[in-house]
């Protein structure tokens, strides 16, 4: 299972790099989007795949006997999610308005304030 | 218990919320914006004098202990940062007052101006480079709403640049951390760095440490990561570009330094070779990108990048007095460039331009703001007896004793542009008579109330620098301390995990 995530993530991020290569910027937040799931993905995949072994501590005992699945990771994935979700809507608002104001979809008409 | 470790987190998020109950309250939110950062200032204090008195503190959030928890830690790098957050967040919530438009406030500024410090406080404090992730997250959230108050077209375009790239940088960061995580198993900085030490493979090490640069190295806006940052810092109001520049960047320079004397010390030949090239081109390719703009904030935004160059000039020599530049060199710069925008600040108010061609004749018709200026300007170029003159001093005399002659040659060069570059400020916006358009359309004049409120976290700032300055000696020892304290990370992973450091399973 790992090797095709492993692929999976690698395609993700070039996709994501291909996407914010472009000049337009409702390509480079859907970029932006890609980049962070790829992410997400790979803290994911981090500790391991394990099927079928919630890590439960059986009555009577401190310590979950056997190999077990580690919660850590989906904890983080979880908290980065979310982050990333927070963050990506910031962008998606302010594609928009710059798309208002601007009145361009092409970063290179975006140079103003770079002279 | 030590409360003054969580304090200056908690403060700052406790004034952001009741700043946001009170949301159509303009002067609670003003009265909140100096009580929550005074508080902070004064917490940041008592948390320093602690932390120098009884060495470095550790709090285990929820009473979970190390490593499975999260912890506070409170070293004195960590102190010093959070200290001048204080100071900053305090000068700033002042001039904010005079400055900051009806307009502005009532979408919130004060409010993420909170949310935005305790970002930055948490990101001083924590012991986990999860949570040192999501500290640099709510920051950014904050900085970016804060960057586009006021939907100005010059703020949108550079809006863009800033928040892809930093998106980019969080999600590098992300990546490394949950490699490092396969790796070792652990989020805690103290544990990763000692299981790190027991690996044999530093193949991967390397290649995680390259992450964490590429990362930190776009937040603190090095060389050739530094590009958001000139698009972007003179756009918004000016108090949030004097809160950015002062704050912002200083965060990836803090976590560079935490994370390269920490955790990724193992091969310094490659590693802090690689800082060193960087810290050298940062410092060229910023001064001279100012030297070449004639907007104010544009050549001190600029300036912010050539200054990064210097602090990783510290972490990179890697020698004990180098570290104690840096440190040093973080200190004063904080203070010296954020009084410098505030600066700029008032001259807009003044004159309603940045541009230096319409700007002149200041230093007939307000002396007083010309010595403000002169003061943090002569220290970033690094002047005697004011503070840079004292941080280049240590940063270049460590690069001698390294036998680094190319980077203290071009450190010195750097210092000689940089003065360069506030010479043509002095002469444009001071010395030359006013242009003739400045005439014809004199900006309203300013009450006192305002003018006493945008000066006095300048002159308070200035006289920082001076107390830097003249008073360099038991701030010198400060940053000898915490450079100690940074090149034996024993004594941190230590302070965390408990005497014996006992192994888990």
């Amino acid at each position: 299972m790992e090797p095709l995530m492993a692929i999976t993530i690698g395609i993700l991020f070039a996709a994501a790099i291909y996407m914010m290569l472009r000049r337009s910027i409702v390509k480079l937040v859907i970029g932006l989007m890609l980049l962070s799931n790829a992410a997400n993905l790979l803290i994911f995949v981090t500790a391991g795949m394990v099927r079928g072994a919630p890590p439960l501590v059986p009555q009577g005992l401190t310590a979950p006997e056997g190999a077990v699945a580690d919660p850590l990771p989906q904890a983080l994935v979880l908290t980065a999610i979310v982050i990333a979700f927070g963050v990506l809507s910031f962008a998606v608002v302010l594609v928009r308005r710059a798309w208002e104001i601007v009145r361009a979809d092409d970063l290179d008409k975006m140079k103003d304030t770079d002279t | 218990m030590n409360p003054q470790i969580a304090l200056p987190i908690l403060i700052p998020l406790l004034a952001g919320s009741v700043s946001l109950v009170f949301w159509r309250s303009r002067s609670m939110q003003r009265f909140f914006a100096v009580a929550g950062t005074a508080g902070l200032l004064l917490t940041s204090l008592w948390l320093l004098t602690t932390v120098s008195r009884d060495g470095i503190l550790v709090m285990h959030m929820g009473g979970w202990p190390a490593p499975f928890g999260i912890s506070l830690v409170a070293d004195l790098l960590g102190a010093i940062m959070v200290v001048l957050t204080g100071i900053i967040g305090f000068a700033v919530a002042l001039f904010s007052l005079a400055t900051v438009g009806r307009g502005h406030e009532a979408y919130g500024y004060f409010p993420l101006m909170h949310l935005l410090l305790a970002g930055v406080a948490g990101a001083f404090l924590t012991g986990d480079i999860f949570n040192l992730y999501v500290w640099f997250e709510v920051m950014l959230v904050a900085s970016f709403a804060l960057l586009i108050l006021g939907s100005e077209k010059a703020q949108m375009e550079g809006a863009i640049k800033y928040v892809t790239l930093n998106l980019v940088s969080s999600v590098i960061f992300l990546v490394a951390v949950g490699l490092l995580y396969g790796m070792v198993g652990t989020l805690n900085m103290a544990d990763i760095a000692r299981r790190l030490a027991t690996l044999e493979d530093n193949g991967m090490v390397d290649v995680l440490a390259m992450m964490f640069m590429v990362a930190f190295g776009i937040k603190a806006a090095a060389f050739p990561l530094f590009f958001w940052l000139p698009a972007s810092y003179h756009t918004p109001p000016v108090a949030v570009s004097a809160l950015f520049a002062g704050l912002l960047t200083k965060v990836g320079v803090y976590a560079l330094f935490r994370v390269f004397t920490l955790i990724f010390h193992q091969s310094p030949g490659y590693t802090h070779e690689i800082l060193l090239w960087g810290a050298g081109f940062t410092m060229l390719s910023g001064v001279l990108g100012a030297a070449a703009q004639f907007e104010f904030r544009r050549i001190l935004s600029f300036h912010i990048v050539s200054q990064i160059g210097y602090m990783i000039l510290g972490l990179a020599l890697f020698t004990p007095l180098a570290i104690i530049g840096g440190v040093f060199y973080i200190m004063h710069h904080i203070i010296v460039k954020t009084n410098l925008f505030l600066v700029s600040g008032i001259i807009h108010r003044l004159r309603g331009t940045y541009q230096l061609k319409s700007l002149g004749g200041f230093y007939r018709s307000h002396p007083w703001l010309a010595v403000l200026f002169l003061i943090p300007a002569l220290s970033l170029a690094g002047m005697p007896p004011l503070s840079g003159f004292f941080a280049k001093f240590i940063v270049i005399r460590a690069g001698i004793e390294a036998e680094a002659y190319g980077i203290t040659f071009i450190a010195l060069l750097v210092g000689l542009l940089t003065l360069y570059s506030m010479i043509k400020i002095w002469a444009e916006v001071f010395w030359k008579s006013t242009p003739p358009e400045g005439d014809v359309d004199p900006y309203p004049e300013l009450n006192p109330r305002e003018m006493w409120l945008m000066s006095a976290p300048v002159v308070g700032l200035a006289l920082c620098t001076l107390f830097i300055g003249l008073n360099a000696e038991p701030i010198y020892a400060l940053a000898e301390a915490s450079a100690g304290q940074l090149l034996a990370p024993e004594r941190y992973i230590e302070a965390v995990l408990g005497e014996a450091g006992e192994v888990m399973p």
